[in-house]
């Protein structure tokens, strides 16, 4: 087993705030697996994932205290993304390291721009090249067979479903080496839920994933790993199986069984 | 008690709705009554010194349409800067202001302005000096439009952009302006529309001129402007010209108004 990603007593205080948000959290994501993050609301689940691609410094004067190691391509260091500062760094963490938000997020363009834009971005020109990867893309995000005669209209007008696979196939298109969800289904119906569930558990063989969820049985579900979060500091970290069925802290019982949360 | 009082204030209410509805109705009614008597192809083929309103009309959309091609790309960075770079700065809330202010500036003190900077210093009253009138007057509208729409862009979707490695620069002219664009365009509209119906500040900046003209550096031709003056005129003629005119502007405002609305109601939908 090899870990894409391990977070190293991160310490997170936002912009102005007099108490970090996270205390000392480790947290490795290893490769091709799928880890949750569970916790009661405001436990600092969005934080930690916000860290993990530096989207917090959209927004000046947060501080970071600790490491983010994200192996590096050739797969022989780490390479500490706390470390990045020139916004080129930014850019290329941020294709590797892809995010999907809670609510869907589509582009003001036609549902193959909203691929292709990222894809454009990275030096991708040539058209055979670009749609290719459009109709790669929108397969794996199980969206291809909905939208293959819809391409050309406004992504807006999609399903709240659809926006969010469409951009999942977004995210992939980028061919990234994590892709971070924060509760990427709290905003659908069951039926939505489930085709992206299905779909997380495809993307494990391909990506490493971390997934923010508030849905106990969706951890279940598709993790194989846990995390359990309480007021900012990680509790519990182990298998999936091991936190549902007998966790070590009492917190992380009491949370699983519904006594607290 | 309070039951009466509710009465009494809707009585009011109302009362003081149609009295000012009544001197709508009656404006627009002695205008179209007037105004469109005078309407034949003369007025369209002929100059104001034949009697017709072709150059003023084309010396008009000139003068608010080449303030329009100056104020967009002014106006619009502007707004951009506030919304998407300048932060809770100082000097955002201070151009902010700054272009409140000048939104609310009667348009006399606008006029009066570039006569004394331009007009006295060249001499005479020119195309170009209208032009800057109305661009000033044009600014801060387009400023606090582009400032508005793009406030109201959802953050999640810049966060997005970054989040698939686009620059904040991308981010901000290939989505953001993108999601605000008919919004900005319908502020864009109505601000031409103010524009173009303005003749206080062009009454000594541009002056006006009986002759066909392209040449902005000397007097130019204004249809405000021409209507003013042909309303004093003891000339029958010149006066129902004048309602023609005034008929004319009327209705191109109006109908400009419409296309901006019915453009904002299809994009909020
Ligand atoms: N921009 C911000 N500035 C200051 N404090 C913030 C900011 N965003 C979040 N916080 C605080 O950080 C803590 C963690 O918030 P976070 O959004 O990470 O929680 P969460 O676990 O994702 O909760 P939820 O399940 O409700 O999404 C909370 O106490 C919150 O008030
Ligand atoms: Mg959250």
């Amino acid at each position: 087993m090899i870990n894409m990603m391990e977070v190293q007593g991160l310490t997170f205080t936002y912009s102005g705030a007099p108490e970090p948000s996270l205390n000392n959290i480790m947290l490795p994501i290893e490769k091709n697996k799928v880890t949750a993050l569970i916790g009661p609301s405001g436990c600092g689940k969005s934080t930690l994932l916000r860290a993990m691609n530096r989207i917090h410094d959209l927004y000046p004067g947060h501080h970071y205290e600790g490491a983010i190691n994200l192996l590096n391509s050739d797969e022989q260091a780490y390479t500490d993304i706390l470390g990045l500062k020139k916004e080129a760094e930014m850019i290329r963490l941020r294709q590797r390291v892809g995010m999907i938000f809670q609510k869907p997020t589509p582009f003001p363009m036609t549902v193959a721009e909203n691929i292709a834009y990222g894809l454009r971005l990275t030096g991708v020109k040539k058209r055979i090249e670009v749609q290719e990867v459009i109709e790669k893309s929108l397969k794996d995000a199980a969206l291809w067979n909905e939208v293959k005669n819809r391409l050309n209209d406004d992504a807006r007008g999609l399903s709240g479903g659809q926006q969010q696979r469409l951009c999942i196939a977004r995210a992939i298109a980028l061919k990234p080496e994590v892709i971070l969800f924060d509760e990427p289904t709290s905003a659908l119906d069951p039926i939505s839920t489930l085709a992206i569930e299905e779909m997380i558990s495809v993307l494990r063989e391909k990506y490493s994933i971390c997934i923010v969820t508030h849905n106990m049985q969706q951890a279940a579900r598709i993790s194989d790993y846990t995390g359990f979060m309480y007021l900012g500091e990680m509790i519990e970290f182990d298998q999936t199986d091991t936190i549902f069925m007998k966790p070590s802290v009492k917190q992380t019982e009491d949370y699983i069984s519904g006594r607290f949360g | 008690m309070r039951l009466l009082m509710n009465k009494v204030f809707l009585v009011l209410a109302t009362t003081a709705a149609m009295i000012g509805l009544f001197f709508l109705a009656w404006i627009l009614f002695t205008l179209c009554i007037k105004g469109v008597a005078g309407i034949n192809l003369h007025v369209f083929t002929n100059d104001l010194v034949n009697g017709g309103l072709r150059n003023v009309i084309v010396g008009q959309l000139m003068l608010s349409g080449i303030a329009t091609l100056f104020g967009i790309p002014l106006g619009m960075l502007a707004g951009v800067y506030l919304q998407e770079y300048g932060g809770n700065s100082k000097l955002t809330e201070f151009i902010r202001d700054l272009s409140d202010v000048m939104m609310s500036a009667p348009s006399i003190v606008v006029g009066t302005f570039v006569y004394a900077v331009v007009v006295i210093p060249t001499g005479h009253t020119s195309g170009w000096a209208g032009v800057l009138a109305l661009f000033i007057l044009m600014v801060p509208i387009i400023v606090r439009t582009t400032d508005d729409m793009l406030k109201l862009v959802p953050i999640e979707l810049r966060e997005a952009g970054m989040a698939i490695g686009a620059s904040k620069y991308h981010v901000t002219m290939n989505i953001v302006i993108r999601y605000a664009r008919a919004g900005i365009l319908t502020g864009i509209l109505l601000a031409f529309a103010r524009v173009v119906g303005e003749t206080a500040p062009l009454l000594y900046s541009s002056g006006s001129s009986q002759f066909w003209s392209t040449d902005l550096t000397s007097t130019f031709p204004s249809l405000t402007v021409s209507i003013y003056n042909l309303a004093t005129m003891p000339d029958e003629e010149m006066v129902q010209l004048g309602w023609t005119g005034a008929f004319l502007l009327t209705a191109m405002v109006l109908f400009i108004n419409i296309i901006g609305r019915y453009a904002s109601n299809k994009t909020r939908r």
